[in-house]
């Protein structure tokens, strides 16, 4: 077993609007052993998602995993909508860094 | 087999395109011309404003290849959410231009369609009072009567339906207010007697144009081929690939969920897909699944004006003022707020982002290390143009010259890299609707006008 950044993992690790309300981060694999040792460890999970990111379990409305893309997906509720007063990133594109971060043990 | 052809130009009409990738296409003998020319990505101050995403200029540049192509093989043009926003001030823009183009290349001929995306505030109104309309997100603020009268313009995303009945009745140009942004190709789909499923999902995927291909871009061209049993995505420059792995992970593009996509009328449900390669380049999509919902909802978009801000921007490059930043800028901002003490403390907001500490993802951040240097960006948003820049004039002045302690570089505490230093930037909006509404079916709010020009 060996440490990796989730980052270092990932083939694509991205954030996006997913309408000007939600945040929604996409991680990507292409390799399909490093995807389902990932999805079937059960790490990635409301609790942790609430942890990395400072939300309530409740704003988390989705993750899925999605086998044919090899990849899982994320959307939360964002404290500020998009592009109004006090938003710092309008596209929600630079918000998967606290993800990436994430070590995992595999 | 029946099969349809869609050419997709670029993600976002004016972000431009190679003419050599549409010609290929061209020479594949599509059967229409679709193009998303919409989004809510860039925020409200588009639609609250009523002015476009991109340049008049780079506009007319991508609309002028498809409009004379179109016309000389005879095939029709759609473009989704036109302006941007796709509201009444939008369309009307982009009409403008297009009768440009046409008289600038003699296309009187065309038969233009237009269909409206505008949606009567008084109808929402009595909507919401028979709650048929409810908030599409966990923090979309209620929508009160005084919230909804001080929006601007509300729009609304059409799904397929008008735009098959603009077809039907022979247009060559279909200009849609806001829609959904694969509604465009779905119609094509529809109207050729072709799986909705089908075109829909081959439309989630061509609205972004090349964002699928490896390498991928919003900027280059693509082809989408709809059969009765799957549909096919070819990239039209010899540069890019699609792949299995890389057209699936589209279907995850800015969407919720990664494989049920809510739209006009239906949810898209693509768990089952099969993608595979077809040839060098292509992949070839099957088992996409449509439902129709009941009822049969829009998505409503609408914006309000929330203030006006005045900003700076600066930079600093003392080690002493970078370890106690934070510190320093609450300071000044007591110190502005004492100095105004006449005018009442909600009539205005001061907010920091200190680039290179935590501007980006804020109190996420943990990565705690102090930089060499630090970008700031301070902002006032006041209940006016004239208050915000008082208030930004007085923080900036305080900012610089503020003797903190422990202070060596008494001349000056900020480095601007513009004169002036404070930029009044206008009105800042909000989405204050966001919401679905219950409507008969997919025509009843989304009127259709014919012209030629």
């Amino acid at each position: 077993m060996t440490q990796y950044k989730l980052y270092d993992l990932a083939k694509v690790i991205r954030s996006k609007n997913s309408g000007p309300f939600a945040i929604t981060l996409d991680v990507l694999f292409d390799n399909p052993d490093i995807y389902y040792k990932i999805k079937n460890n059960g790490l990635i999970d409301k609790k942790l998602i609430s942890r990395l990111y400072h939300i309530p379990q409740e704003m988390i409305s989705q993750i899925v995993f999605y086998d044919p893309a090899l990849g899982f997906k994320i959307t939360f509720a964002r404290k500020i909508s998009s592009g109004t007063s006090f938003d710092t990133d309008v596209y929600g594109a630079q918000q998967h860094a606290p993800l990436g971060e994430l070590v995992i043990e595999i | 087999m029946k099969n349809i052809k869609i050419l997709a130009p670029c993600g976002i009409l004016g972000y431009g395109y190679p003419k050599s990738s549409f010609l290929n296409g061209m020479a594949l003998k599509p059967d229409a011309i679709v193009v998303d020319a919409g989004s809510t990505d860039a925020g409200p101050h588009k639609l609250g404003a009523g002015v476009a995403i991109v340049s008049q200029r780079s506009y007319k540049k991508d609309l002028e290849i498809m409009m004379v192509e179109g016309a000389k093989a005879g095939i029709p043009i759609i473009i989704g959410s036109a302006g941007g926003s796709g509201g009444k001030v939008h369309v009307e823009w982009s009409l403008k231009i297009i009768k440009e183009i046409i008289h600038e290349q003699s296309l009187h001929h065309l038969k233009i369609a237009v269909i409206w995306a505008d949606i009567p505030k008084n109808i929402i109104q009595d909507r919401l009072h028979s709650n048929k309309v409810n908030p599409l997100g966990l923090t979309v603020k209620e929508l009160t009567k005084n919230r909804l009268e001080e929006t601007s313009s509300v729009v609304a995303q059409m799904g397929h339906e008008p735009i098959v009945k603009a077809l039907e009745e022979g247009a060559d140009l279909i200009i849609c207010g806001r829609a959904y942004d694969p509604s465009p190709f779905a119609a094509v789909a529809a109207y050729h007697g072709l799986p909705l499923s089908y075109g829909y999902h081959a439309g989630k995927i061509l609205e972004c144009a090349a964002l699928c291909a490896v390498p991928g871009t919003t900027k280059d061209c693509m082809l989408g081929i709809i059969t009765q049993e799957g549909f096919t995505i070819t990239p039209l420059s010899d540069d890019r690939v699609c792949t299995p792995l890389s057209v699936a992970a589209h279907t995850f593009y800015e969407k919720d969920h990664p494989y049920l996509l809510h739209g006009p009328g239906y949810v898209l449900n693509l768990e089952d897909c099969k993608f595979t390669q077809l040839d060098e380049k292509s992949v070839y999509v099957t088992g996409s699944k449509i439902e129709k919902t009941d009822p049969y909802t829009i998505k409503l978009e609408g914006a309000i004006k929330v203030g006006y801000r005045t900003f700076v921007v600066a930079g600093v490059r003392d080690a002493i003022m970078i370890s106690k930043l934070e510190e320093i800028e609450q300071l000044a901002k007591e110190q502005v707020k004492n100095y105004y003490s006449d005018i009442p403390c909600e009539d205005y907001q001061i907010h920091f982002m200190n680039y290179g500490l935590n501007a980006v993802i804020g109190e996420l951040e943990t990565n705690k290390g102090l930089p060499h240097e630090v970008g700031i960006v301070f902002e006032v948003l006041a209940k006016t143009q004239e208050l915000a820049n008082t208030v930004c004039g007085t923080l900036r002045s305080t900012l610089l010259h503020y003797g903190y302690d422990g202070r060596k570089s008494t001349a000056g505490n900020l480095a601007f890299p513009f004169s002036p230093s404070d930029i009044p930037f206008g009105p800042v909006y909000e989405f204050s609707v966001y919401h679905l509404m219950e409507v008969k079916d997919g025509y009843e709010m989304f009127p259709i006008e014919y012209l030629t020009l």
